[in-house]
């Protein structure tokens, strides 16, 4: 029977992948002078499983690695192998092999056959530099009771340069030891019956200690309370509850019209439903959440190796890990807040000497913090270094042609951080050499229907504050009308709205119009012209102005009609047709009619640079 | 009624492998992911045979064969140990526990298939 093992590949890296995450985290966190016997068993654990599965499907140089890594860790657990800073050290540089190859084992490209022999050769190496012949007592006992006994580790499975196709299809692997080895039998055991032999192996037993049910039940249950579901499951699910809750708006919408407001069976029977269902909703979306310690857990490493690289001292400080968010959010929040913390250790964080003169601790420190405001989630990027100066930003945009003028906010200065071509030279030749700036940083994040703010306070540091909605797939927001189209405002970006009167409108020339609100001359955009449509409001005092609020500013929006607040299912645009500007989605409303959700923050940005631009 | 076999492994792409192997094979199949819960699931049932990985975290394979001995409906059914590692030593204790036999990993899914093949129908 052929049996296709490239089925259970995907388990298999996402199992080995929580190995090397916890390798890493176990190393980062020993000690070297007394290494917790628990982490170095761990490390060991984590290496052979990842062995095993290796084996088993044919990655010979993961195979190979993760036995030279194993091998040095049984040195260590061993007592026969010290653990130095050069051990860690090269055990996570063969740990980033180990990743690199399953990654291009997943993708289909060639594994990096030349690394993963020298990074396998260095651990063998150390591992064979060992401070004792033998063993010491207790810690390698665990496994045998005999004494002085062999090494557990065998040799590995040879790695070899040609490559196995037909080995890696079916589980045979062509470096398989001689194949009269791989099995077999006890005959004694064999349970052909024989009185004596199952005598003897009762009286055998009699004395062994049995493991406890009773107790262990419940372990191994609660063990055993999560499986692993494919977002893709997941996702249909959340699209059928969506519909769910459109088709429920328009039952609603339909029994308003026919009955009267008297309490009847059917308003009780429709508000029974709209329970459930927001519960069910609640429920399919937390399936979706997961907690930001998987994003949270890799700069440890990131920090250490950058401070490192830099010359600088660091102390990462990490709050929150267990703030969930949706895992969609969590994939595109990580390349933000990696740059973002390596600004703040690039950038931010002085060297030693420069601190010392200013009087701080030679040791920076850099805070992740991540917690729940209202329906969104807050994560901060904090550096104690020396802050952002706002002369030179200043000055630095005029350089590179970016419109600003003394006048501006401080809040306004800050976010020219943010501005295309802003980035310096010294950020682009990024250390992970992606070039990834702070405009796309800010970008990525208002995709995501977040925003991102800056504070901070010349030599005593900056603090980067990201908010993101909870989930992506439903929205908080105010139905808006103009003529006879609906517009939904996302609620987190509204400030106010008030009936403008003609008093507080001005044209001022080359801004096109504004209005007075609490002293502030805020840019008024009327949504019948942005969009082309024709509004009902003639006069300025026939319609409503909304105020939006994003990083940096307000913008007024003029419309003829508040609808009503609602929670929405948001239905992407850019599936469906294509990316429009100004609009970052859409939903099916009550009465089956599209309504269009504009992109605020996009709103307020394009308004503020054309005044600025002016100014 | 189709045979029904217990395969004990922590890896979850493992336990899901073997699960293939059997199920295709016509075997019913029950997975525990360590030695509690399958000391529990043997207890519940009587397996026809049990195939254990020998390395995993808590109690080991050796440990789980010698336990699932003191049941009194499993003094002679067939516990394979499947392991990494074939040395003598491994292979005197897994005897000494009262496995049937042993299998190295990687394995070829057409030799596992025969070995159960042997004790079960």
């Amino acid at each position: 029977m052929a049996i296709d093992l490239k089925q259970f590949h995907d388990v298999f890296f996402e199992e080995a992948e929580e190995h090397l995450s916890a390798i890493e985290r176990l190393l980062l966190n020993l000690d070297v002078t007394r290494p917790d016997p628990e982490d170095v068993n761990g490390i060991f654990r984590a290496a052979h499983s990842i062995k095993g599965g290796a084996n088993m499907f044919g990655f010979t140089e993961v195979s190979a690695v993760t036995h030279a890594m194993e091998t040095v860790f049984d040195g260590v657990r061993g007592g026969v192998l010290d653990i130095s800073g050069e051990i860690i050290d090269t055990v996570l540089r063969g740990s980033d092999v180990v990743r690199g190859a399953l990654a291009a084992q997943r993708a289909g490209h060639d594994v990096d056959a030349a690394s993963a022999q020298t990074i396998a050769s260095q651990l063998e190496r150390i591992a064979s530099a060992k401070r004792r012949a033998s063993p010491k007592g207790p810690a390698a006992a665990a496994e045998s009771p005999a004494p002085g006994s062999a090494e557990v580790a065998q040799p590995p499975v040879p790695v070899r340069g040609v490559s196995d196709e037909a080995g890696r299809q079916t589980g045979v692997s062509a470096e398989k030891p001689d194949s009269s080895h791989d099995f077999g039998f006890f005959e004694e055991n064999l349970p052909a019956p024989s009185d004596t032999a199952s005598l003897a192996r009762g009286g055998e037993h009699a004395g062994a200690e049995p493991m406890t049910l009773g107790g262990t039940h419940a372990h191994g249950a609660a063990e055993n309370l999560s499986i692993r579901v494919s977002t893709r499951k997941i996702d249909r699910l959340i699209d059928l509850v969506g519909e769910l809750v459109i088709g429920h708006s328009i039952l609603r919408r339909e029994h308003e019209v026919r009955m009267s407001d008297s309490v009847d069976t059917m308003a009780l029977g429709l508000a029974n439903v709209e329970r459930n269902l927001r519960d069910l909703q609640d429920a399919a979306l937390a399936i979706r959440m997961i907690p930001i310690a998987f994003v949270f857990n890799r700069f440890p490493r990131m920090v250490r190796d950058l401070a490192q690289k830099l010359g600088k001292k660091v102390e990462l400080t990490m709050a929150g890990e267990a703030t969930e968010l949706d895992k969609a959010l969590i994939e595109r929040v990580t390349d933000p807040l990696t740059h973002l913390i390596r600004n703040a250790i690039d950038h931010g964080i002085e060297t030693p000497e420069a601190r010392a003169a200013a009087g701080k601790p030679e040791t920076g420190k850099v805070t992740l913090r991540a917690n729940h405001q209202g329906g969104s989630i807050v994560i901060e990027v904090i550096d104690d270094g020396r802050g952002l100066p706002r002369d030179s930003i200043l000055a630095m945009a005029r350089e590179r042609g970016i419109a600003v003028s003394d006048s501006m906010s401080d809040s306004q200065v800050w976010q020219i951080i943010f501005e295309p071509g802003f980035s310096t030279a010294k950020e682009v030749t990024d250390v992970s050499g992606r070039g990834v700036g702070m405009d796309v940083v800010r970008r990525n994040i208002h995709e995501m229907g977040g925003r991102v703010e800056v504070q901070t306070e010349p030599n005593a540091g900056t603090r980067i504050s990201i908010k993101l909605p909870l989930t992506l797939a439903i929205l908080e927001g105010m139905s808006v009308r103009v003529g006879k189209e609906i517009f939904i405002i996302p609620l987190s970006y509204i400030a106010e709205s008030l009936q403008p009167t003609a008093a507080l409108l001005s044209t001022v020339a080359g801004r096109g119009q504004v209005v007075l609100v609490r002293g502030e001359y805020l840019p008024v955009v009327s949504l019948a012209d942005a969009f082309n449509l024709p509004g009902d409001a003639q006069r300025s005092d026939e319609g409503i102005l909304v105020i939006l609020e994003a990083e940096g500013g307000k913008t007024a929006l003029f419309m003829d009609e508040l609808m009503g607040q609602h929670q929405v299912v948001i239905k992407s645009l850019e599936t469906n047709y294509r990316k429009v500007p100004g609009v970052s989605g859409a939903t099916i409303m009550g009465d089956g009619r599209v309504a269009l959700i504009l992109d605020a923050a996009h709103i307020v940005g394009l308004c503020h640079s054309r005044l600025d631009r002016a100014a | 009624m189709a045979a029904s076999i217990l395969t004990v492994d922590d890896s979850a792409s493992m336990r899901q492998m073997l699960g293939f192997i059997l199920k295709s094979a016509g075997y019913e199949v029950v997975q525990a992911a360590n030695g509690e819960e399958a000391m529990t699931y043997a207890s519940e049932r009587e397996f026809d045979m049990i195939l254990t990985d020998q390395n995993m975290p808590g109690s080991d394979g050796i440990s789980l064969v010698r336990s699932l001995r003191t049941l009194p409906a499993y003094g002679r059914t067939p516990i394979i140990m499947l392991t990494t590692e074939s040395s003598d030593e491994i292979k005197s204790r897994g005897r000494a526990a009262g496995a049937t036999g042993w299998m190295v990993k990687p394995f070829d899914p057409n030799r596992l298939l025969e070995i159960v093949r042997k004790f079960v129908s």
